[in-house]
């Protein structure tokens, strides 16, 4: 059920769930009655993370491995996922309306839940769970902490409900509540250990563990107590980490896996259907996903606002973006809110905006005039980038193709993620090249990330400008999704106009599976819908 | 076939070795083919490398995306890649880069192993001891990880390629060139020179080292193969060469696997041309030895 | 003897140290932080105080001595310490990828002698004949292929071929099982690797044989032996093979070590969950502990078997033994 306090996010949220997914295949629905039983063996592109707590951790890799074992206080609709305001309960009974302004959400725990040591789940163990990543003990990492930097208290009165006060109503706090690796633990285990749950996984979700071999496989079988009538459908699962592409493309053909739930690029999807026909399903979807032009402003030239202007003048985002569609997980074209939600430019409100104007040699033009003005025509520089080649190798030279076009030579310097996470965090980089990932849509928080550095230190741009805060501020505490629009444009338009930063094309999702993989819908992220509860195989 | 050993061997108990240039090339090729084909490949190698510009119908570094993973045809003979640029350009400016690392990490590594080798057997003793603990602390690493280890220090890129690699080669060269060197320090004239009062550093160049020059010459050609091999497999775990820079190991790399079912022209030509320029080499280098080293001369 | 073999077991001992020396200085000067890394792996929000428990986790704010000296030490007690990227110990971490990658490598081995040994006696026997030209070629071209472009190959192959003759394309199992598990999953999944990387094995030892043999075979004994007349047969094998089998064990023997810089390129083409592919990890996530203790391991596997040969060597000459 979409959170609405006054009817107008759940039409605005119908309207518009369903644009910016794009899906190929069977649907689930139509397929018939899910069949029990089967073992489903995926593929988790990456080598496992370091940990094994959701909390703690970054990578999807430890999510893909980790959440088919443990339950969440509520979640993306996983009958419909591509819906970027589709909230709904998991652990809780019903998507309640904050009271007191906006600042209290009282949460009904169902009952009955167990942990698959055998102990109950109560609130207690929601708030202890949910006290870690907002609060965190001193020496426990939370990596997603400032997503609640709104949440002042969370308390459980009694065993089934569970209380969150906020400090300032916003519109981001249902969204973010809904972090996919917001794991319920265990209170006990916690109160025993709170780094327990980085070497064990002991959860309420619809799988057990059965077995976790070190950087090779993890192995669940189905849970009989889970709480969500009929499911799981599985019998189990077995998850093999594969960071190579043609490996992962080779099993599907050879139906050693059924999938993986990332993404495979253009050609590979080309491929395993040129070759397996009906027996490949594909799905696919833009993705929460995009690169990231960024100047360090505190390297010359590029304190000059004409210099970094004339930088993103010059790429063709359009054209560009079609034409490597066919090699790289690239599609749309997109300004810094995911282009599926109700905050996103229109394509007319986009093409205002440097970098994205229509007429690309009129912006040419204007980008060799800018950069003669400011007296660097001949400017040579290094673009960092990462060495990974979906798709910042292929973007990467693409862009110094675009630059070229308007005199600027360009180097690609491509280092492994550990040197460029470095280099960027040092500012010892002139231009780099990165990625912007969210997990959840949540355009107001995911748009903080474009923040200055003195307020986001993981932007990377070193600039400041206070009155993109300002902007910033203003729309976290607005309730009401109109007007937060209309600040959205206007943070927007600052950053665009200060050249601060440039996103440079949307990342476009391709999950080709085999066709008797059924129940799983795609969505815009990769890190949502994956406690495999409602996959079955028809087989 | 008997009657050709034999005719082998009466030429080579009754006749004198050949003193012509010329005799002694073609008695090199018809005994050795070998060989022969080592060098027309070594030849073939340097020739496209030096004459890229020449020979590369188009630029190696130019993206086409209306061409993108094209099959082999007229227009483009190998093909082209995922950025629609041409494979036989970037093979023939692969070559360079190939000869370049290859021939920088093979001379510096081969040199530096040469002068240690032959300094450290000429003083002998203390030095002696020493330099041959140091290598074989060295030498206990094997290449790719030493290589690794360089580039996650110093990073990427041609530069530091060269380094990773000519680094490992060093002390192989040392061992080799001092054994050799060890039978020389004890030869009369050696003596006889330091007797004469001639400097530590003019016998060693001109008294000791023209006379490891066999079996350094067998190393180095060795090592240019070798390191060849090395950036092709530092490129292929993405610590070597870096884009748009053309080079074969590269060329093995991402977009290759990716695309090996749909366009495996990527990936095969690319590894045909290190195995055919690796494959000159060595029989080159094969074929240096078997005439420099009396030993394994037929009979 | 005996002198001989002390002094060259005294020997092993410098070398070692001089060698954990410089894989702790290397790993020292790679740049970047692997707590970095570690919470902030996909460019998600990390926080400079996570970084600094991290740091004093981990104990990287001690004094650099003080660090190597608790390496060396623990090296000696067989405690290679914790790993700083997913805090596991060392030991647990490879232990857990040790057995594909001992498979590999012991298959591999196996396949190279039982290739190398023949044909490289075979073309000595029948020198500047075709076959020995065929040998020839074939045994250079294991040195010039890469063998991770060898393994590209035949597992396009591979694919390529079941999915003309059988209509669906066979490739080697993903999911690793223990050989006494289910032995044809295992070995299919080992097979082709162990080929990729034991041709190139088998090309090294083919030409090492080969002129082993040429050079036996030019001694005066053998000379005698045909002037006895003996069938040539028997003099190959009852004399020349064995005494020229001295140096192809040797070269076995230090080849092996080798192998681990074959596996760490194969493993990643294969996705094989092995040693190289820990290695490259490790590199990555800039986890010097790891990275300190499995080069430290290649290096004792190296000295060691090098020291075994010596051994072997000073055993079987009797120049040496009896001296």
């Amino acid at each position: 059920m979409a959170h609405n306090r006054n009817g107008r996010c759940a039409s605005l949220g119908l309207m518009l769930m369903l644009g910016a997914a794009l899906m190929f295949g069977a649907n689930a629905a139509l397929a018939g009655a899910p069949k029990r039983g089967g073992i489903l063996t995926y593929m988790i592109p990456a080598d496992g993370g370091p940990s094994l707590d959701g909390h703690r951790e970054t990578t999807f890799a430890v999510l893909h491995a980790t959440a088919p074992f443990y339950s969440v206080l509520i979640r993306v609709n996983p009958d419909n996922p591509s819906s970027t305001t589709d909230f709904q309960c998991d652990l809780c009974t019903e998507m309640p309306q904050p009271t007191d302004n906006g600042l209290t959400y009282r949460f009904k725990i169902r009952k009955g839940v167990k942990f698959h040591d055998g102990s109950p789940l109560t609130a207690q163990d929601v708030a202890a769970s949910w006290n870690k990543i907002v609060h965190p003990q001193p020496g426990v990492a939370s990596a997603r902490e400032s997503n609640f930097v709104m949440v002042d208290s969370i308390t459980a009165p009694d065993d089934e409900t569970v209380v969150f006060k906020l400090k300032f109503a916003t519109l981001t706090f249902v969204p973010a509540l809904a972090d996919p690796y917001a794991y319920i633990y265990s209170k006990k285990k916690l109160d025993q250990d709170m780094h327990w749950y980085e070497k064990n996984i002991m959860g309420s979700g619809p799988f057990k563990l059965t077995e976790y071999q070190v950087g090779q496989s993890i192995k669940g079988e189905r849970n009989p107590d889970y709480y969500h009538p009929g499911q799981p459908y599985l019998d189990g699962f077995v998850a093999i980490f594969a960071p190579k592409q043609s490996v992962r493309t080779d099993a599907i053909r050879a139906d050693r896996a059924a999938l993986e739930f990332r993404s495979l690029p253009p050609s590979a999807r080309d491929q395993l259907v040129k070759e397996l026909h009906d027996k490949i399903t594909v799905q696919e979807s833009d993705w929460n996903c995009g690169n990231v032009v960024t100047p360090n402003h505190q390297k010359k030239p590029f304190d000059d606002v004409r210099v970094r202007q004339a930088l993103f003048l010059a790429i063709d985002q359009w054209k560009g973006a079609q034409a490597l569609s066919k090699i790289a997980i690239i599609k749309t074209v997109g300004g810094i809110v995911f282009p599926g939600s109700p905050l996103a430019a229109t394509k007319e409100e986009l093409q205002k905006l440097i970098g994205y104007g229509p007429d690309i040699e009129a912006a040419r033009a204007e980008a060799r005039r800018l950069l003669r003005e400011a007296g660097q025509e001949h400017l040579e520089f290094e673009l960092l980038n990462r060495n990974v080649d979906q798709p910042y190798k292929i973007v990467g030279t693409w862009l110094v193709d675009e630059w070229s076009k308007v005199g600027l030579k360009v180097s690609q310097k491509v280092v492994p993620t550990g040197p460029w996470l470095d280099a960027m965090r040092s500012g010892d980089f002139t231009v780099a090249l990165e990625a912007n990932c969210q997990n959840v849509v949540n355009p107001i928080a995911d748009v903080g990330r474009w923040l200055p550095h003195d307020v986001q230190r993981e932007n990377y741009g070193f600039f400041s400008d206070p009155e993109m805060v300002e902007i910033h501020d203003r729309m976290l505490r607005e309730t009401d999704v109109d007007k937060a629009r209309i600040l959205m444009r206007k943070f927007e338009t600052r950053i665009n106009q200060q050249a601060h930063q440039l996103m440079v094309t949307y990342w476009y999702r391709i999950v080709p599976m085999r066709s008797y993989v059924k129940g799983w819908k795609i969505s815009p992220s990769h890190y949502l819908n994956q406690d495999l509860a409602n996959i079955w195989l028809d087989k | 076939m008997v009657s050709t050993t034999a005719h082998t061997i009466v030429a080579e108990e009754l006749a004198p070795l050949p003193r012509s240039r010329l005799r002694r090339w073609l008695a090199f090729l018809i005994h050795e083919p070998l060989g022969a084909l080592g060098i027309v490949l070594v030849l073939a190698m340097a020739t496209t490398g030096t004459f890229a510009e020449l020979i590369a119908p188009y630029s190696p570094t130019a993206n086409d995306f209306g061409a993108m993973m094209e099959a082999p045809s007229w227009s483009h003979l190998l093909g082209t890649d995922q950025f629609g640029r041409d494979l036989l350009s970037r093979i023939v400016y692969g070559a360079r880069t190939a000869m370049i690392v290859g021939l920088s990490s093979a001379l510096v590594g081969g040199t530096c192993g040469l002068v240690l080798g032959v300094g450290s057997a000429y003083f002998g003793g203390r030095t002696d001891l020493v330099m041959q603990r140091i290598f074989d602390i060295l030498m206990a690493f094997p290449l790719i990880i030493m290589a690794l280890a360089v580039v996650a220090i110093f990073g990427t890129g041609v530069h530091n390629v060269i380094v990773a690699i000519t680094i490992p080669l060093v002390p192989r060269c040392a061992r080799v060139v001092r054994a050799s060197a060890l039978a020389i320090r004890e030869i009369p004239y050696v003596d006889a020179a330091r007797a004469l009062g001639f400097g530590h550093l003019r016998i060693i160049l001109f008294h000791m080292v023209p006379n490891v020059m066999a079996p350094f010459l067998i190393m180095v050609t060795a090592f240019v193969g070798q390191a060849i091999l090395a950036e092709a497999s530092l490129s292929y775990l993405g610590l070597g060469v870096q884009e748009p820079v053309p080079a074969w190991g590269l060329m093995l790399q991402g977009g290759a696997e990716e695309f090996a079912t749909s366009a495996p022209w990527i990936a095969i030509f690319p590894g045909v041309a290190i195995v055919l320029s690796v494959l000159g080499i060595n029989l080159f280098g094969d074929a240096l030895r078997d005439t420099l080293d009396p030993k394994l001369r037929k009979r | 003897m005996y002198r001989y073999i002390i002094k060259r077991v005294l020997l092993v001992i410098p070398t070692l140290i001089g060698a954990a020396a410089l894989v702790f200085v290397l790993m020292r000067l790679i740049p970047g932080d692997v707590c970095v890394v570690r919470l902030g792996s996909s460019g998600g929000t990390f926080d400079p105080k996570a970084i600094a428990l991290c740091h004093a986790e981990l104990g990287m704010d001690r004094p650099l001595v003080v660090q190597f000296i608790d390496f060396v030490w623990g090296i000696m007690r067989f405690d290679f310490g914790t790993s700083m990227w997913s805090g596991n110990p060392v030991t647990t971490e490879i232990w857990a990828r040790l057995p594909i990658s001992l498979e590999i490598a012991i298959l591999a081995t196996v396949i190279a002698i039982a290739i190398a040994i023949p044909l490289g006696a075979v073309s000595a026997v029948k020198q500047n004949t075709w076959i020995d030209l065929v040998v020839r070629l074939f045994a250079v071209g294991g040195t010039a292929t890469p063998s991770f472009w060898l393994g590209l190959v035949s597992l396009l192959i591979v694919l390529n071929v079941t999915s003309a003759v059988f209509g669906t394309p066979w490739m080697p199992p993903i999911e690793y099982v223990p050989i006494w598990q289910d032995p044809i999953h295992n070995l299919s999944m080992a097979l082709l690797p162990a080929v990729t990387v034991g041709y190139r094995y088998a090309a090294v030892s083919m030409r090492m044989t080969r002129s082993a043999m040429l050079e036996v075979m030019q001694e005066d004994y053998i000379r005698t032996a045909r002037a006895k007349g003996l069938i040539n047969k028997l003099i190959i094998n009852r004399h020349a093979l064995k005494n020229a089998l001295l140096p192809v064990v040797t070269l076995i023997g230090i080849e092996f070590a080798f192998l681990i810089g074959g596996l760490v390129v194969t493993e990643q083409v294969f996705n094989l969950n092995g040693v190289g592919r820990l290695f490259v990890q490790a590199v990555q996530n800039q986890d010097y502990t790891l990275t300190q203790a499995l080069v430290m391991l290649t290096v004792i596997i190296f000295v060691i078997s090098n020291l075994l040969v010596d051994l072997l060597y000073a055993w079987l000459d009797p120049r040496i033994r009896y001296a």
